[in-house]
């Protein structure tokens, strides 16, 4: 038993030496999945923005599990954050978190997700908008024929608004006939893994007679794409959303038509700003560019929406000049592409 | 667990503090283990760790792990394995929030908030979580099914019945009566919390008492009486701390103020209200006792062990060993069924994700607290201070800041290690 509690001691002992405590604003955000590599931007853009602000960052990762970032929650309130900033995994078994937060009197920023609590700042990207853009640009490229909608997670209300901006866009279309919607399919988790085998399925089923894929998020795209690729389909229009590098690259190569940009930096920097204004105390409605906002599932709060970029094939240059991602990266693979792969 | 502890009455040998206070030296090094990680997260969070609200925090973290892992010790004693918990949590969450949400409303008529509601859907809930323990252990028992591959087929197939019988969806908010059996949102309260440490000190030394008796009667060595007279303080601290600092945990002033508010009232000055403790701690200690007695002093308990040993030997002298395999699955599902009750309880929702990697956190609990998994020995208060540890590992290191990589790395180090030192210390001490 000696042992266990030595290497015990030596492990805490290790750990200790990280931390550090400060005695000014602090702002604890809690990342619903850390494993997917956006977030990570996020994060330091979050981070920036608090050390302008003179804040202190601390945070917790629920890896994917609701119960866990409830725990993290408690954690992170009990660590004595004067703010909370939340990826929500789930937007409504995020409820006593935001609930316990409330108690303490501690504003919560819902960040990129909507939570679904009147008490809870909402920050996100126009996401109908973005469901717009991304039927927008398919529907310019085909303007007949069989589409599939690969949405988002089922868990995630992102995956509604995206789905219903869509709709939007098409409905005329698919009132004259023009288009047919053969198949439509929820990704679990946003998986590509998963979107990969719906879109193998769908396409099994309706004989490879499709013609354009409206996916909701690059990482859908992917899975998408790589289904199609494998039936030697690659190349019909496919929406996406995120800018992935991935997906920027298959914009190049034509195997994607659209990816709905969201600067994640810009994202991050108003999350801190808004973190630490409610922190000090200013009301949830004097929050520069805020409105009051009635979410589908008929909560009303406070939000704030940035607006969405599309990047295509003609303005491919844009995430390069604004050092989303290099040149190299871009255009890997890619001859005798589109600006600036050229 | 050592069943036969018979040391030879006629041995003069000078005994150690510790053999004379007959004390289990591995629950001792764990909790010594405990102790030490609890003081070093203390000190490293600026004594943010030891503070009334993050043991408060803790207990009602571990709870559902630590129900489900009291039943898991049993099935390892017997050389089983259960992978599908997790799964088997989600299923019985899903129905029961499809029961009370929906069923129960719409088909029985019974209005949202209905008292009946509740009890009801616990009732469902425990009779979906035994059937599917039961159908389990028969799969392994009787057509002698590994236990790995019923299960792993279970991790698989539960799992996804409860995302069929949801559409996938996040089902709530559930009934509030219901909800609280999820922690923060049921507790005793300071008056009551101290009723029932009241009443676990008076039956923790009438048991301490009565076991005196009874050795006395039957002509067994006793423990001196100043020994007992430690055992009887030991005790009666960590219930009676226990209490007081799950009693020092206030209510945040704000929400005591809504409280008021939402009455018409205006709150007086300086008033506060305690926490207390949770009802779904209460549950977990009414279950660890209950399963201790089960384990020890009853014949289920003593076959369990005894298969476990050796499980040929077992059936040779009469032991229905198939039967008993169908009864301990069954006591597994419906242990997970009581799980899944706080587990969802505690998120006021059932979401489709609940009880995700549980499986493994349930089996690593069991296993740091001593179980071994060649069968034969366990003991249910080791698998929840198994747990116990593993959540404040888990927790300190996110309040610390530690990365979430590192986390589980860390994690699964200890588990390894602590099932290392555990063959050591077998070895040394000449046990199985």
């Amino acid at each position: 038993m000696k042992f266990l509690a030595t290497a015990t001691a030596i492990i805490v002992g290790a750990v200790m030496a990280t931390t550090t405590y400060a005695a000014d604003l602090v702002i604890g955000v809690s990342w619903s999945n850390f494993q997917e590599e956006r977030w990570k931007t996020d994060e330091a853009a979050i981070k920036a923005a608090l050390t302008e602000h003179g804040a202190t960052y601390i945070s917790a990762d629920a890896q994917s599990s609701s119960a866990k970032q409830l725990s993290d929650v408690e954690s992170l309130i009990a660590q004595g954050a004067d703010a909370l900033i939340i990826l929500a995994q789930d937007a409504q078994a995020i409820g006593p978190a935001v609930q316990a937060a409330a108690d303490e009197g501690i504003p919560v920023v819902g960040y990129d997700r909507l939570i679904e609590d009147s008490r809870a700042f909402y920050l996100t990207f126009d996401n109908v908008e973005v469901g717009r853009m991304q039927a927008r640009a398919v529907l310019a490229a085909m303007p007949k024929g069989n589409y599939v909608m690969i949405k988002g997670s089922p868990t995630d209300p992102n995956a509604d608004f995206l789905r219903g901006g869509q709709q939007e866009i098409i409905q005329a279309a698919i009132d004259a006939g023009d288009i047919t919607i053969v198949a439509e399919a929820y990704t679990d988790g946003w998986l590509p893994a998963n979107a990969q085998r719906n879109m193998e399925q769908i396409l099994t089923a309706q004989d490879n007679k499709v013609d354009a894929v409206i996916a909701s998020n690059d990482g859908t795209a992917g899975g998408a794409v790589a289904a199609l690729t494998a039936q030697g389909m690659e190349g019909i229009p496919v929406s996406g959303q995120d800018g992935d590098y991935a997906a920027l690259n298959r914009v190049a190569k034509g195997h994607q038509t659209v990816s709905v940009w969201k600067d994640a930096r810009a994202l991050g920097k108003a999350a801190g700003r808004i973190a630490v204004s409610l922190a000090k105390g200013t009301g949830m409605n004097a929050i520069g560019g805020a409105k009051f906002w009635t979410s589908p599932g008929g909560t009303k709060l406070n939000a704030v929406f940035l607006e969405p970029l599309p990047v295509t094939k003609e303005n491919l240059s844009v995430v390069v000049d604004a050092k989303w991602i290099t040149q190299e990266t871009l255009c890997q693979g890619v001859t005798a592409g589109p600006t600036p792969c050229n | 667990m050592t069943h036969s502890e018979a040391t030879p009455a006629s041995k003069p040998a000078r005994k150690s503090i510790i053999q004379l206070l007959e004390l289990d030296l591995r629950l001792l090094g764990m909790v010594v283990a405990f102790a030490i990680l609890c003081i070093a997260f203390d000190l490293a969070t600026g004594g943010r760790f030891l503070t009334p609200r993050n043991i408060f925090n803790l207990t009602i973290q571990t709870v559902s792990v630590a129900i489900m892992a009291t039943g898991m010790v049993f099935v390892i004693v017997t050389r089983h394995i259960d992978l599908s918990v997790g799964a088997l949590l989600a299923t019985c969450s899903a129905v029961m929030a499809m029961t009370q949400t929906q069923v129960l409303p719409d088909m029985l008529g019974l209005d949202l908030g209905h008292p009946l509601i509740p009890w009801v859907t616990i009732a469902i809930g425990l009779l979906a979580g035994t059937l599917i323990g039961a159908f389990n252990g028969w799969l392994i028992g009787y057509l002698t099914i590994p236990a790995f591959i019923v299960t792993l087929g279970g991790f698989l197939a539960w799992r996804n019945v409860s995302w069929y019988l949801t559409s996938g969806k996040t089902i709530g908010p559930l009934d509030p009566t219901f909800m609280k059996f999820g922690g923060i949102s049921g507790t005793l309260g300071a008056t009551g919390s101290w009723i029932v440490g009241g009443l676990a000190l008076t039956g923790a030394l009438y048991g301490l008492y009565a076991a005196r008796r009874n050795k006395k009667k039957h002509g067994f060595t006793i423990k001196p009486l100043w020994a007992e007279g430690m055992m009887a303080v030991i005790i009666s601290t960590a219930i009676l701390g226990f209490v007081a600092i799950l009693n020092a945990y206030e209510v945040p002033a704000r929400k005591l103020k809504r409280m008021f508010e939402a009455q018409g009232e205006t709150m007086p000055e300086g008033y506060t209200v305690s926490y207390g403790i949770p009802i779904s701690v209460l549950l977990l200690i009414f279950v660890t006792v209950a399963m201790t007695i089960l384990a020890r002093r009853t014949r289920f308990g003593r076959y369990i062990f005894a298969t476990g040993g050796n499980p040929d030997a077992a059936e040779l002298s009469g032991i229905n060993t198939r039967w008993l395999t169908v009864k301990i699955f069954a006591l597994m599902g419906a242990l997970c069924a009581i799980s899944a009750v706080v587990a969802s309880a505690r998120l006021a929702n059932h979401s489709n994700d609940i009880g995700t990697v549980d499986e493994l956190r349930v089996i690593a609990a069991a296993v740091i607290g001593g179980t071994a998994l060649a069968g034969g020995a366990g003991t249910i208060y080791g698998a929840i201070l198994g747990a116990l540890i593993m959540q404040s590992l888990q927790s300190g290191m996110a309040m610390v800041g530690v990365d979430a990589p590192l986390q589980n790395i860390v994690v699964g180090s200890v588990l390894v290690l602590a099932v290392l030192v555990d063959i050591i210390y077998r070895k040394r001490t000449g046990e199985a």
